[in-house]
């Protein structure tokens, strides 16, 4: 897709000043460079206004290597510093991109490598279920752990404070009120106006990273789909992605097209739960109502067509699970020619409300400098302006084969996200019916090859909310060295401390629910 | 309004009809109930849903309950905000050890009598995630649990007819 001609521009202005090996990993460009530089990258790249994507550790027999991810017109480079054990220590990107900031304190707790200059070297990650330096992401950390007895609160957490007349905090969490994952909130008001929020995120921190290692493909896929259960299909399609460039397999384009439809089939079912969570959080239940309707309808499709509701491991290392039949591509069809017809007739109540209208427009601002300074992703990137879709600017099968349309606002407000997803569900609709007119006949699943000791594969795919980042390497026989799902929730988190200021206490809900974070798929 | 009227008229009601599950049916569903509600409970238990490390794929589920074609409410089960006015925790997710502590207390601030139901495999046997440095793996290695329903997510129709299954009403 893209003809641009940048990364070379871009490498003669770095050969400059830096030494830089580039080895060509498959499609992406491994660019690897010396420690002392990591900030003076960083630097560069954001002159030539590069996104920060990711960034990730992996320890390799004494060393580790330290990855960050950009991307710049559809076009992604993965930088690379290997460094000694002994001393782990570089300087900080995070001081450059803020996107940066919390994935380098995450990898400082789960390695122990220090971000020399970090603008904020709090813990993130860790609480209490393990001891301050002791890392767990390192080789000689026992999966088990050292756990003695109840791990303790994490009680002395340096948030920030306020002070002064009139102010005053709100914790919230972790257990919240309603039906949802668990994370902290703190507040600082005065009267109900927001004058800070902060994130204290982590509680759902399961050791996904650190329990994929020593699987197999399958059992890998199998965890993926479980990152964050509201998207299962894309995590899992990162995961799968990257094991089979790792393992040098092409997927059957049957298979790439049934992928499509799993996929754009999770994103309609998450954009209409949202779309009717948002109006419920504003007391427009006939939204709530109908769109719960909607929805329930769809999953259950799923489950006559492909056997499960929310479609769990139905995407394999290789292929699919689970075949279409010509009766369930007819299904499928009609069941979008109804649902259109709905859409319309609900959708119309819904912007011709005008409590909605109060409600909705203008609160939880995000404004377009600050969604591109964070790297915001998916709608709640494209509602603040963000026109960045990994199927339309670096497409992969099956939407190499596919005109996707990506609806962007620029408003940034919780309507305009609103609007967003909505665009996204006709926009899916309409892939949907395309991927089924051009499925083609034949094997739904490639043979799986054991790919050598070391070979590492990433992969990159728009799950609902966004952008997925998946790297993955491996040991001999097969086994998992290294799995890092980056969920865009990593990055679209930040974002909400942004876009609540200044609104009131009582909208944060509304706004929280406007962004759906998935704390699953941050705290890993 | 008018729009919105005819919507609500032409869409009609879309609740299911609901058999109170037997007990044979419940153990094909995998569902395992230790206790039954005490039967001045029944007919109204209030439930506080926790999420103790969960993939949030239950939780879409549980979401499931509340919508129209299953209506739970109209059983008399309903979700509350907070453990002090709950008489049930619905429990998922592997326990991570970073919710152990919030768990308990939960569970402490719940009044007695209370029940635990654990949703899910995760919170059944530990699930994926199993046991770990991170986590405490199944709900019931932390606090004690009544009644168990299995699933990868249970389905809104399992997680149905675990719960009254719990209470033993005749609906």
């Amino acid at each position: 897709m893209s003809s641009s001609n940048w990364t070379a521009d871009f490498l003669a202005r770095l050969s400059a000043g830096m030494a830089v090996a580039e080895i060509e990993l498959s499609s992406v460009k491994l660019w690897q460079i010396e420690s002392h530089a990591w900030q003076r990258f960083a630097e560069l790249a954001m002159q030539q206004k590069l996104r920060w994507a990711a960034g990730w550790a992996e320890h390799v027999q004494n060393r580790f290597f330290i990855n960050a991810c950009f991307e710049k017109q559809g076009e992604y480079i993965l930088l690379r510093t290997i460094i000694d054990d002994s001393n782990p220590e570089l300087p900080s990107q995070a001081t450059v991109y803020p996107a940066a900031n919390r994935s380098e304190r995450h990898t400082q707790d789960m390695f122990g490598i220090r971000f020399i200059g970090h603008p904020d070297n709090r813990r993130w990650t860790r609480h209490q279920a393990w001891i301050e330096n002791s890392y767990p992401l390192r080789k000689d950390f026992p999966v088990q752990g050292m756990p003695v007895g109840i791990t303790p609160p994490d009680m002395h957490y340096p948030f920030i404070k306020s002070h002064g007349a009139g102010t005053y905090e709100i914790p919230v969490g972790p257990v919240h009120a309603g039906i949802i994952e668990p994370g902290h909130f703190r507040f600082q008001a005065v009267g109900e106006l927001i004058l800070n929020l902060e994130e204290r995120l982590g509680y759902v921190h399961k050791g996904i990273e650190k329990i994929a290692e020593g699987r197999e493909p399958e059992s890998l896929a199998r965890l993926a789909g479980r990152v964050s259960g509201d998207t299962t299909v894309g995590h899992c399609w990162a995961a799968c992605m990257a094991m089979e460039w790792a393992a040098g397999i092409t997927v059957p384009p049957r298979a790439s097209f049934i992928r499509g439809i799993l996929a754009e089939r999770e994103r309609v079912a998450n954009h209409m739960g949202d779309i009717g969570a948002i109006c419920n959080d504003v007391a427009f239940v006939f939204a709530q109502m109908q769109f719960t309707r909607l929805r329930e309808l769809w999953l259950r499709t799923n489950a006559t067509v492909f056997g499960h509701r929310l479609l769990m491991d139905r995407i394999i290392p290789g292929g699919v699970a689970c075949d279409l039949s010509d009766e369930s591509c007819t299904l499928i069809k009609k069941e979008i020619v109804e649902l259109r017809k709905e859409l319309d007739e609900v959708i119309l109540a819904i912007d011709l409300n005008s409590s909605l209208e109060d409600r909705l427009y203008t609160a939880g601002f995000l404004s377009e400098e600050i969604a591109a300074a964070f790297g915001t992703l998916g709608y709640v990137g494209r509602a603040s302006g963000q026109d960045k879709d990994v199927r339309r600017d670096a497409p992969y099968a099956p939407y190499d084969q596919a005109t996707v349309k990506v609806g962007v606002e620029n408003q940034g407000d919780i309507a305009s996200r609103l609007w967003v997803r909505y665009k996204e569900i006709r926009a899916a609709l309409r892939l949907i019916e395309g991927f089924i007119d051009q499925l083609v006949a034949g094997d739904i699943r490639s043979e799986w090859r054991i790919p050598p000791a070391g070979s590492e594969g990433l992969g990159i795919v728009e799950g609902w909310r966004g952008e997925i980042i998946c790297h993955i390497r491996f040991d001999a026989d097969n086994k998992i060295a290294r799995f890092y799902p980056r969920d865009p929730s990593q990055l679209n988190w930040p974002a909400l401390e942004k876009l609540v200021l200044n609104n009131i206490v009582p909208d944060f809900p509304v706004c929280n629910k406007s962004l759906n974070g998935s704390y699953s798929g941050n705290d890993l | 309004m008018l729009r919105i009227f005819k919507k609500i008229l032409t869409t009609g009601v879309v609740t299911e009809r609901f058999k109170t599950p037997k007990d044979d049916e419940l153990e094909q569903l995998g569902i395992e109930i230790k206790r039954h509600i005490d039967k001045r409970f029944s007919g109204s238990i209030a439930i506080r849903q926790v999420d103790a490390g969960s993939c949030n794929g239950c939780e879409l589920e549980i979401h499931a309950l509340n919508n129209p074609f299953y209506d739970i409410e109209r059983f008399g089960v309903h979700f509350v905000a907070s453990p002090r006015h709950a008489d049930v925790l619905l429990v998922t997710g592997p326990v991570s050890r970073h919710m152990q502590t919030a768990l308990l207390r939960t569970y402490e601030a719940t009044p007695n009598p209370k029940w635990v139901v654990a949703a899910g495999d995760c919170a059944v046997c530990g699930g994926e995630f199993g046991v770990s440095y991170a986590s405490c793996g199944a709900v019931s290695n932390v606090i004690p649990v009544d009644l168990v329903i299995p699933g990868c997510p249970p389905t809104p129709l399992a997680l149905m007819k675990g719960l009254l299954g719990l209470m033993k009403v005749s609906a």
